[in-house]
């Protein structure tokens, strides 16, 4: 379904990925794990059309998307809920999630789409007119993934949602990553959380100063020495 | 008492096209993150355009209003598409660089092709007044001050209540994020800028009665604003809704207790001390 071949992308001088090819397929969920500064972000980015100097191929579902804006990117259903959240702070709750169906797919059935979201996370309804700046770090990441689902993605790209969470957040936030993907999302996960994020995946890759050092089925991944070597500190 | 009354009132109907001035400059500053030195100069351009649409066609200001506000509005448009677009990316020194020689350009420019005659328009309306219980008022005035309101809380419930206007305030929240919503951002600028610029027009055509139309008219309208949306803290609608009116207000007093001559010199005292006290504008928060 997306298809990357040989991304190298460079911030000025600085190459930041290296000959990163991977794929995700209709229905997984497939992981990338890395620790700080391996690029994971940048990654996400180039797919997104956020970051634009990078040279290689995306494709997603058969067509090359590397050429398109940001806007358009999304209208073809491919949606990442972003490191960091990025709620409008001083918009509500509601505000931040009816502009998740800002794109053409979704702009139509806004109403249907907030209301399977409110009842996927009903905490959301109950702050609906509350900013999202004042709302608390778990709060905050699950508005942000109310409002990549409010677009009605076909494939949805998280970026650490994991980070800044107390353990029993991170759970939840694995729990709903899992049922969203149950109902047949594919999904694409960057994490640094290792463990979990690998016992959800599929499939896994792993990214080391900008480069795919392994690939493999997420189990697999997390039983090989390297991984609990160098990411489990086993 | 009565006297004291007249001069507030009167401030505050100056104060309406002040506000008007000022929330264009606001939105292109709150939504772009663009100071725009040349905004002074669309107010003139939509002032001349009145008086040519008067003094050729024979369109007083009022019926002209809605062509008025559509070559604003195409002019605003090819100026961010020409002109603007090119260095959202860049430098704010370069962004003030580029407003202020374009705000050069388009005053010389009229200098030379229009003269620098001032050009009134004598409508029987220009001389009309207006009365409500003792106060006596110049009836443009009061028009002018009726739409000028109007306008900009229009504007301010636009970006409050529409989807449009909510995506709007998200592209000047979080750029990035709102490029993830499937938001155009180029398309939003645009759209911002074009808003602002007929929102100046708009202004010039209310003033076009009872104030003439000459190359660096735009200027004086330029600085006022300025003063007006620090005052109002930036980037707020309702801030530079009511610094208009404040501003409008505080010349209305000078002009009454000190003189003529003594008006812009109390904003700008207002403004200094603004910046000293509360240099996040009297109304915004902190
Ligand atoms: N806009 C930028 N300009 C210059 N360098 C950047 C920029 N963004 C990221 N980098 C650099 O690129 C490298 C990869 O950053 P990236 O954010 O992709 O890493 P990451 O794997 O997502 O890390 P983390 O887990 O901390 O989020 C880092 O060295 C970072 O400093
Ligand atoms: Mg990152």
């Amino acid at each position: 379904m997306l298809n990357i071949s040989n991304i190298n992308s460079f911030y000025g001088e600085v190459q930041v990925l290296k000959d990163v090819s991977l794929h995700v397929d209709q229905g997984e969920i497939v992981t990338l794990i890395g620790a700080n500064a391996a690029g994971k972000s940048t990654l996400i980015s180039c797919i997104s059309r956020t970051v634009k100097s990078f040279t290689g191929e995306i494709q997603f579902e058969g067509k090359t998307i590397s050429n398109l804006r940001p806007d358009q990117i999304v209208d073809l259903g491919l949606v990442q809920i972003p490191e960091g959240r990025l709620l409008f702070p001083k918009l509500t709750v509601r505000e931040n999630l009816e502009l998740g169906s800002y794109n053409k797919n979704s702009r139509g059935n806004r109403k249907e789409r907030l209301e399977y979201v409110y009842e996927l996370l009903p905490r959301l309804k109950e702050r609906s007119n509350q900013l999202a700046g004042s709302l608390s770090g778990g709060e905050s990441q699950m508005c942000a993934i109310g409002r990549g689902l409010m677009a009605n993605p076909k494939l949805l790209m998280f970026d650490e949602p994991s980070l800044g969470l107390a353990p029993i957040v991170v759970s939840e936030v694995m729990k709903l990553i899992r049922n969203i993907a149950k109902d047949g999302m594919t999904v694409l996960l960057v994490e640094q959380n290792v463990r979990q994020s690998l016992k959800l995946a599929d499939r896994a890759y792993v990214l080391e100063n900008g480069r795919i050092i392994m690939e493999g089925k997420g189990r697999d991944l997390l039983e090989s020495p390297e991984v609990k070597k160098a990411y489990l500190g086993i | 008492m009565e006297q004291i009354l007249q001069v507030f009132i009167s401030g505050i109907f100056s104060g309406g096209v002040y506000a008007l001035v000022s929330v264009g400059l606001a939105l292109i500053f709150g939504i772009i993150g663009l100071v725009n030195f040349a905004h002074g100069e669309y107010l003139m351009l939509a002032m001349y355009f009145a008086y040519w649409m008067y003094n050729i066609i024979g369109l007083d200001p009022y019926q002209s209003l809605l062509i008025n506000l559509a070559v604003m509005a195409i002019i605003g448009y090819l100026t961010y598409k020409i002109i603007m677009e090119r260095v959202l990316e860049a430098d704010h020194s370069i962004q003030i660089i580029l407003t202020l020689a374009l705000s050069m350009v388009l005053q010389n420019l009229a200098l030379m092709l229009w003269k620098a005659d001032y050009r009134n328009i004598r409508i029987d309306m220009t001389t009309d007044t207006t009365h409500i219980g003792f106060l006596t008022l110049s009836t443009p005035r009061v028009v002018a001050f009726v739409i000028a309101i109007g306008a900009s809380v229009l504007l301010y419930m636009f970006l409050q209540k529409t989807y449009t206007g909510a995506a709007m305030r998200a592209v000047a929240q979080n750029g990035k994020a709102a490029q993830l919503m499937g938001i155009n951002l180029k398309r939003t600028y645009g759209l911002a800028f074009t808003i602002g610029i007929t929102l100046v027009g708009l202004a010039g055509l209310l003033l076009s009665p009872i104030y003439p139309a000459f190359p660096l008219v735009g200027s004086n309208f330029s600085t006022l604003a300025f003063i007006v949306v620090v005052i109002g803290g930036l980037t707020s609608i309702p801030g530079a809704i009511m610094g208009g009116l404040l501003i409008g207000v505080v010349e209305s007093f000078a002009g009454y207790f000190a003189g003529p001559a003594y008006q812009q010199a109390a904003y700008f005292l207002l403004f200094i001390l603004v910046l000293i006290f509360k240099p996040n504008g009297l109304f915004g928060r902190s």
